[in-house]
C-alpha cells in the first residue's frame, strides 16, 4: 500500500433514496476505504451534504471525483486541502473515574477545550470538537485513564471564505 | 387512468414503437394498460428476460432510439441484468421497467420481491425505485432523457404494484427534475485550436474511432476530417461504420485481433487523435508503452473518461459531431503524404488472409462471401468468440448503426436476440445475426419470437463444435491443455430451427458457400437460420495478446511458446 493520503471531499447531492449507494460503489470499486462519511440535509432541504475523507492514491481519486460528479444525482463534488477548508470532528469519550480521578481527566478536558455532559460516580461523558489530530491527542491522554466507550462523528468541512463547499 | 397506463402514453409520447416484455404478477398493472390504453404501441413477447434487453438494446443501436423493456419483478428482473450491463458498457441507451410488491411488502422477502433497485445499481446509467404515482411521468420523461442524452446508456425504472393501480389524474408532460444532471455539447473553442494545432506539427497522424462516433452520427464528420487532414483512420471494434472500412483512408479495426496495417499504424504514428473511444484494454494493450512517444489527443463526452486509461496531451469534452464539426473548420491538410503512402504499402504487404480447407469450410470464407453478396450493405449482429472477430475483419462495415457487437461485456447470447431487435426497427433492411455454435445456444429459444412476427432476419451459426476463442487462448497460452470446450451433444441446429419452424440451410464445404448464401439471402418469408459446419481448430490473427506490446502482435501461428498474457482475461 504505497503513497496512500488521506483525501477530503465534499459532495452536493440530491437528496433521493440511494444516492448514497451509488456514491459509496465508486469508491469500493476503485479499492478505496472510506475513513469517515458524514451525510446531512442542506439548506435547500431538496438536497444533502456530504463529507468524505478516504485513503487511497491519489491519482485515482482524481478519477472518483469525476465518476462522483457524474452520478445523475451529484450537483458538485470538490476536494478540499486542509488550507482552503476548515474541517472539524467531535467525539464523545466515556472514562470511568472515581473521585480519585476526576481531576486530572477534567484538566485534561479543560485543556483541549472539551466538556462533562455527564458525571457519575464512576464515570465522566467528555465531548470535545476540533481539528481531528486535535482530539486524536485528547484521546491518547485519556488513555492513560480507562476508556470504557468512544464515538467520533466523523470529519465535516467548510471552504473557507468565497469558495463553495 | 391509472399510472401503468399513464407510462404507457407517457412512452407514446416519446415515439416508443416496440416494448420488448415478459409479463408476470407484478407487472400485468402494464400488460392490462398496454390493451386498456389501445395503444399503438407494440408488444413483442420474448421467451426470456436477456433476450428483450438485447432485442431492445440490438433496436437502439440500429436506429439510434432507446429501446424499451418491461418485464416483472424478482427472476424476471434479474433476468435483464446481463442485458443491462451489456448496454450500459456500450453506451446504449434502454429503458428497463421493472414490476415490483407493493409497497407495503418491501423489504419483507415478499413474493417475487428482489431489490431490483440495489442489484442494478452498478449497471445503469441512472434508475428509479417509484414511491408515488404522483412521480411516475416525471419519471419516465428523465429516464427518456437520461438514457438517450450526454453519453447514453440504461435506465431501470421499478414500479410497484400498487404505485401502478393507483388512479390519478396524470401530466405526461411532467417537468423534470434534474439539478445534477449536466450534458456536454459544443466543445471548448480554444482546446478544439490547440487541437488543429497539434495536428499542423505531426508527420504521422493517426485517428482512433470509436462508438461514440456512431452515437453521435459524426460519420460524415469523421470522412471530412480524415480527407481535408489526410489523415488514415482506425477504428475500434463498436466503432466500425464511424467510416465507410472501404474508404482509401479507412484500416479497419485496431486492438487485439485488428488489422496488421491497423495496428502498425497505431505502433508507427506521431500523433493519434481518439475521438468518442476509451482506450478500452482490448486497443491499448500494454497500457503505459501504446503511443508512448505520439501526441495523443482525446476527445470524448465523458469527463471521466480524462486520465482514466491514459492521460491525452490535449483534450476536449463533447458531443463528437459537434466538436469536430468545428474541428474542421480549423484543420488544413497535413504533411501526411509520405506516412499515407507507407500505411497504404502495409496495407498490400499485409492483408487480411485465409486459407481453404478440401472439402472443408472456414469461418472466414463464409464471412468474406456474405460481406460479398450483400455488398458491405447487411445490418451485422454478431455473438461473441472467435466468429465474431472474423466477422468484425471481412465484413466490412460501410455506414454507421450497421455493426452491433456487444464489445464492453462480451456477452455471449447477445447477437441473435440483437438482431432481432434490429429488424423491428429497420424492417427494411438485411439483418444478419452471426454467432458461434456456443453462444447461439444461449439465447436461442428466440426463434420463437422471430418466426411469430415473421421477420426476415439471418441466422448465422458458425459451428465448430467448440468454445473457439477460449480453446485458442488454452492452446496457445496454456500449453494446448484443453478445459471446459468441447461443445459435443450440440443439437442438429437445422432440425432445431425447423422445430420452431424456421427455414434452415446448411453448408459444409467451399463448394455450398455461394450457392447457400444467395439462397438464404433470396429467402424473405420469414428467418432463415443458415448453419455453417466449419474447422474446428482454426484460429483468429493478427492477435496482440492481452497487455502485450504491439511489438508483439502475431500474424499467424506462433512457432514457439507464448507467455501468459498480463492483460486483463
Ligand atoms: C455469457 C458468457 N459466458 C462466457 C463467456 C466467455 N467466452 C468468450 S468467447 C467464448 C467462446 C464462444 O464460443 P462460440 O459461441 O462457439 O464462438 P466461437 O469462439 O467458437 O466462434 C466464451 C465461452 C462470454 N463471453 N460470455
Ligand atoms: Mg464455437
Amino acid at each position: 500500500m504505497k503513497d496512500f493520503q488521506t483525501h477530503t471531499i465534499s459532495v452536493y447531492i440530491r437528496n433521493n433514496p440511494g444516492a448514497l449507494m451509488r456514491m459509496c460503489q465508486i469508491f469500493s470499486r476503485r479499492g478505496y476505504n472510506i475513513d469517515s462519511l458524514v451525510v446531512s440535509p442542506a439548506m435547500d432541504g431538496r438536497f444533502s451534504r456530504v463529507s468524505i475523507s478516504a485513503k487511497g492514491a491519489s491519482d485515482s481519486l482524481k478519477q472518483i471525483n469525476l465518476q462522483l460528479e457524474k452520478l445523475v444525482d451529484v450537483v458538485h463534488c470538490i476536494e478540499h486541502t486542509d488550507t482552503e477548508a476548515i474541517v472539524r470532528e467531535m467525539v464523545l469519550v466515556k472514562v470511568a473515574a472515581d473521585a480519585t480521578k476526576r481531576g486530572e481527566i477534567l484538566q485534561i478536558t479543560k485543556h483541549f477545550g472539551g466538556k462533562t455532559v455527564d458525571f457519575t460516580d464512576n464515570s465522566l461523558v467528555i465531548e470535545c470538537s476540533g481539528a481531528s489530530s486535535k482530539l486524536d491527542a485528547m484521546i491518547a491522554l485519556l488513555g492513560n485513564y480507562e476508556i470504557v466507550e468512544m464515538v467520533r462523528s466523523g470529519q465535516m468541512l467548510m471552504a473557507r471564505g468565497g469558495n463553495p463547499t | 387512468m391509472n399510472a401503468a397506463e399513464a407510462v404507457i402514453k407517457c412512452l407514446e409520447k416519446h415515439g416508443v414503437e416496440y416494448i420488448f416484455g415478459y409479463s408476470g404478477g407484478a407487472a400485468i398493472p402494464f400488460f392490462d394498460a398496454l390493451v386498456t390504453t389501445n395503444t399503438d404501441i407494440e408488444l413483442i413477447l420474448v421467451r426470456h428476460e436477456q433476450g428483450a434487453t438485447h432485442m431492445a438494446d440490438g433496436y437502439a443501436r440500429a436506429t439510434g432510439k432507446p429501446g424499451v423493456v418491461l418485464v416483472t419483478s424478482g427472476p424476471g428482473a434479474t433476468n435483464t441484468i446481463t442485458g443491462l450491463i451489456t448496454a450500459q458498457m456500450d453506451s446504449v441507451p434502454m429503458i428497463v421497467i421493472t414490476g415490483q410488491t407493493i409497497s407495503p411488502m418491501l423489504g419483507k422477502d415478499a413474493f417475487q420481491e428482489a431489490d431490483v433497485f440495489g442489484i442494478s445499481l452498478p449497471v445503469v446509467k441512472h434508475s428509479y425505485l417509484v414511491r408515488s404515482h404522483e412521480d411516475i411521468t416525471r419519471t419516465v420523461n428523465e429516464a427518456f432523457y437520461v438514457a438517450t442524452s450526454g453519453r447514453p446508456g440504461p435506465v431501470v425504472i421499478d414500479v410497484p404494484k400498487d404505485i401502478s393501480s393507483t388512479e390519478g389524474v396524470f401530466d405526461l408532460d411532467a417537468a423534470m427534475d434534474l439539478p445534477g444532471y449536466t450534458v456536454p455539447g459544443h466543445g471548448d473553442k480554444d482546446k478544439i485550436k490547440q487541437i488543429a494545432k497539434a495536428f499542423k506539427k505531426a508527420r504521422k497522424p493517426l485517428l482512433l474511432v470509436g462508438h461514440g462516433c456512431v452515437l453521435s452520427s459524426a460519420e460524415e464528420e469523421v470522412r471530412e476530417l480524415a480527407e481535408k487532414l489526410n489523415v488514415p483512420v482506425v477504428t475500434t471494434l463498436l466503432g466500425k461504420g464511424a467510416i465507410s472500412e472501404k474508404h482509401d483512408l479507412s484500416l479497419g479495426m485496431l486492438g487485439m485481433h485488428g488489422t496488421a496495417y491497423a495496428n502498425f499504424a497505431v505502433k508507427n504514428c506521431d500523433l493519434v487523435c481518439s475521438i468518442g473511444s476509451r482506450w478500452d484494454d482490448r486497443i491499448v494493450g500494454k497500457l503505459d508503452e501504446f503511443c508512448a512517444d505520439a501526441v495523443r489527443i482525446h476527445i470524448d463526452i465523458d469527463p471521466s473518461e480524462y486520465g482514466k486509461m491514459i492521460t491525452p496531451d490535449y483534450w476536449c469534452v463533447g458531443d463528437a459531431r459537434l466538436i469536430l464539426e468545428e474541428l474542421i473548420l480549423q484543420v488544413e491538410e497535413c504533411d501526411s503524404a509520405t506516412w499515407v503512402e507507407e500505411v497504404k504499402q502495409w496495407r498490400q504487404d499485409y492483408p487480411l488472409k485465409y486459407d481453404k480447407i478440401q472439402g472443408g469450410l472456414t469461418m472466414q470464407e463464409v464471412l468474406a462471401e456474405l460481406d460479398k453478396q450483400s455488398d458491405s450493405e447487411a445490418i451485422v449482429a454478431t455473438d461473441v468468440g472467435q466468429h465474431q472477430m472474423w466477422a468484425a475483419q471481412f465484413c466490412k462495415s460501410t455506414k454507421g448503426k450497421n455493426w452491433l457487437s456487444s464489445g464492453g461485456a462480451g456477452t455471449m447470447g447477445f447477437g441473435f436476440p440483437a438482431a432481432i431487435g434490429a429488424q423491428f426497427g429497420r424492417p427494411d433492411d438485411l439483418v444478419v445475426s452471426v454467432s458461434g455454435d456456443g453462444g447461439f445456444q444461449m439465447t436461442l429459444f428466440e426463434l420463437s419470437t422471430a418466426a411469430i412476427h415473421k421477420l426476415p432476419v439471418k441466422i448465422l451459426v458458425l459451428n465448430n463444435s467448440y468454445l473457439g476463442m477460449v480453446r485458442q487462448w488454452q492452446e496457445l497460452f496454456f500449453d494446448e491443455r484443453l478445459s471446459g470446450v468441447d461443445m459435443v451433444g450440440n443439437p442438429d441446429f437445422v432440425k432445431l430451427a425447423e422445430s420452431y419452424g424456421v427455414k434452415a440451410f446448411r453448408m459444409s464445404s467451399s463448394d455450398d458457400v455461394a450457392k447457400v448464401w444467395e439462397e438464404a439471402l433470396a429467402y424473405n418469408d420469414g428467418p432463415c437460420l443458415i448453419e455453417a459446419v466449419c474447422n474446428k481448430t482454426d484460429n483468429v490473427y493478427p492477435m496482440i495478446p492481452a497487455g502485450a506490446n504491439y511489438d508483439k502482435m502475431l500474424l499467424e501461428a506462433p512457432s514457439e511458446k507464448l507467455d501468459k498474457p498480463t492483460g486483463s482475461t
